[in-house]
């Protein structure tokens, strides 16, 4: 059973619904309970970080994703929740993630060239790093991939699997042992999105 | 680098596909749903639903529409019409919709826009402006392209953008319908004033018009069309290999 965790911010029916396309067996929850037990776990995400982390925190699920992951469960974060899985953001603040992956979360503007719109929204296609990690197993470079997004991460050092061009080299996804993330939405990324998935939940 | 996206638009009136030429003489084509999975497995970059019933029974069909597309085809959705509240857009949300677009709500209720945009973020919410020539300025016209409101199109969509609308499809009366060719002049203008995504509606009649548009104003985002590919007469697959040939980045 894979959780896909639901701390009361954006819209996960076309997650679940990917997820039941490629027969994955899934529950959006809040129990940590549920959590716990499950086999892995997909930390979605829309919204802003600061208000996510708190809610999160709120839950009591802050703590349990961490251990769930420590522990060595396979756990994914999508958009927002890729960028959760950070050491820290600049999105309006300043603020604590998850600490899984090294690294901070920092604004497009002022970084990217000036004339290109923000958000990064459209479909794009993925350089990979670091040689060819698991994740894309079933996919090539230069696939393309839907994004949304005016924050990023940087800092990341050997933990970025894939970046996308957007006037800079703009992270993609991100690895680290069983913690996965990508910046992008696999759940919007046709057929390459949902191959994506499937690598993610067969590790 | 982002690739301009090709986007087909559906027109949903009681449950099925419709497409007129101005606006008038609305033809029945084909089921909703079967068209959207054409559609994504032959290319689509994105999917704009556009909800033309008056009825509840009609919405109700729509939302029931919408929600079994969002769980067959795995591209952006952009779900518009008769979007009036912030309860709307949580209706078709909740259905499987990425964005929102508006119209004539926002005309009704300008907040409709900043609300939403605090609400669900810039990303979310779509400006779908009716432009038309009239004494040779842009005037935003509503209802469907049958009332002129009086508001100069661009000076709306700049304030749209301030708001918070995260694109902006503009969509030319002028050519809509004609098949010859998207309104370049128009969507220039657009371009020059704002900062988001614009997406060009109106007027597609041919792989063409689409290179033209994308050569001619390199701002533009996305080219939008109905009839064109629902009548078969342009399929996406065909159309992408032509705008890759003139070198326009595109996902194949």
């Amino acid at each position: 059973m894979l959780a896909i965790i639901d701390y009361g911010v954006g819209n996960l029916f076309s997650l679940q619904c990917s997820l039941n396309k490629i027969g994955v067996e899934n529950v959006v929850t809040s129990d940590v309970e549920v959590i716990k037990n499950a086999d892995r776990i997909i930390l979605p995400g829309v919204g802003a970080f600061g208000d996510a982390v708190k809610k999160l925190r709120e839950s009591g699920m802050f703590e349990v994703v961490i251990d769930e992951a420590k522990k060595g469960k396979p756990l994914m974060g999508i958009c927002l929740g890729m960028q959760m899985l950070f050491e820290k953001s600049y999105e309006y603040g300043e603020y604590e993630g998850l600490g899984l992956i090294k690294g901070e979360i920092v604004s497009l503007k002022g970084r990217i060239p000036e004339e290109l719109d923000i958000p990064h929204m459209g479909w794009n296609a993925l350089k990979l790093h670091n040689g060819k990690n698991e994740l894309f197993k079933y996919i090539n470079e230069g696939d393309c991939v839907y994004f949304v997004h005016s924050y990023f991460g940087v800092e990341c050092d050997e933990a970025l699997i894939a970046s996308a061009e957007y006037g800079i080299d703009v992270t993609a996804a991100v690895a680290k042992n069983n913690v996965y993330g990508c910046q992008f939405h696999p759940e919007k990324s046709g057929d390459v999105g949902l191959k994506i998935l499937k690598a993610f939940c067969e590790i | 680098m982002i690739t301009k996206r090709i986007i087909p638009c559906l027109d949903v009136r009681n449950g099925t596909v419709v497409k007129g030429t101005n606006f008038k003489d609305l033809n029945e084509i084909s089921s909703p749903v079967e068209l959207a999975e054409y559609y994504s497995s032959h290319g689509a970059d994105e999917l704009v639903f556009y909800d033309i019933t008056a009825s509840s029974d009609g919405r109700k069909l729509f939302t029931d529409i919408l929600k079994e597309t969002a769980s067959k085809v795995f591209i952006p959705l952009t779900v518009g019409g008769g979007i009036n509240t912030l309860d709307d857009f949580d209706r078709v949300l909740k259905c499987g919709a990425d964005k929102v677009s508006v119209n004539s709500g926002a005309i009704r209720n300008p907040n409709l826009i900043k609300e939403a945009a605090e609400k669900y973020g810039d990303q979310c919410v779509v400006l779908s402006v009716d432009v038309k020539r009239v004494d040779g300025k842009f005037c935003v016209f509503a209802k469907g392209g049958r009332e002129n409101t009086g508001l100069d199109a661009l000076e709306w969509i700049k304030k749209g953008v301030e708001n918070g609308a995260g694109e902006i499809v503009v969509n030319s009366i002028d050519t809509d319908g004609v098949k010859q060719g998207f309104d370049i002049e128009m969507l220039k203008a657009v371009c020059e004033i704002v900062n988001v995504p614009v997406i060009a509606s109106g007027g597609a009649g041919g792989k063409q018009d689409f290179v033209d548009l994308f050569n001619t104003v390199p701002g533009v985002s996305a080219g939008l069309a109905a009839s064109i590919f629902h009548y078969g007469e342009v399929t996406i697959d065909d159309l992408k290999k032509t705008l890759k040939d003139n070198n326009i980045t595109v996902r194949l």
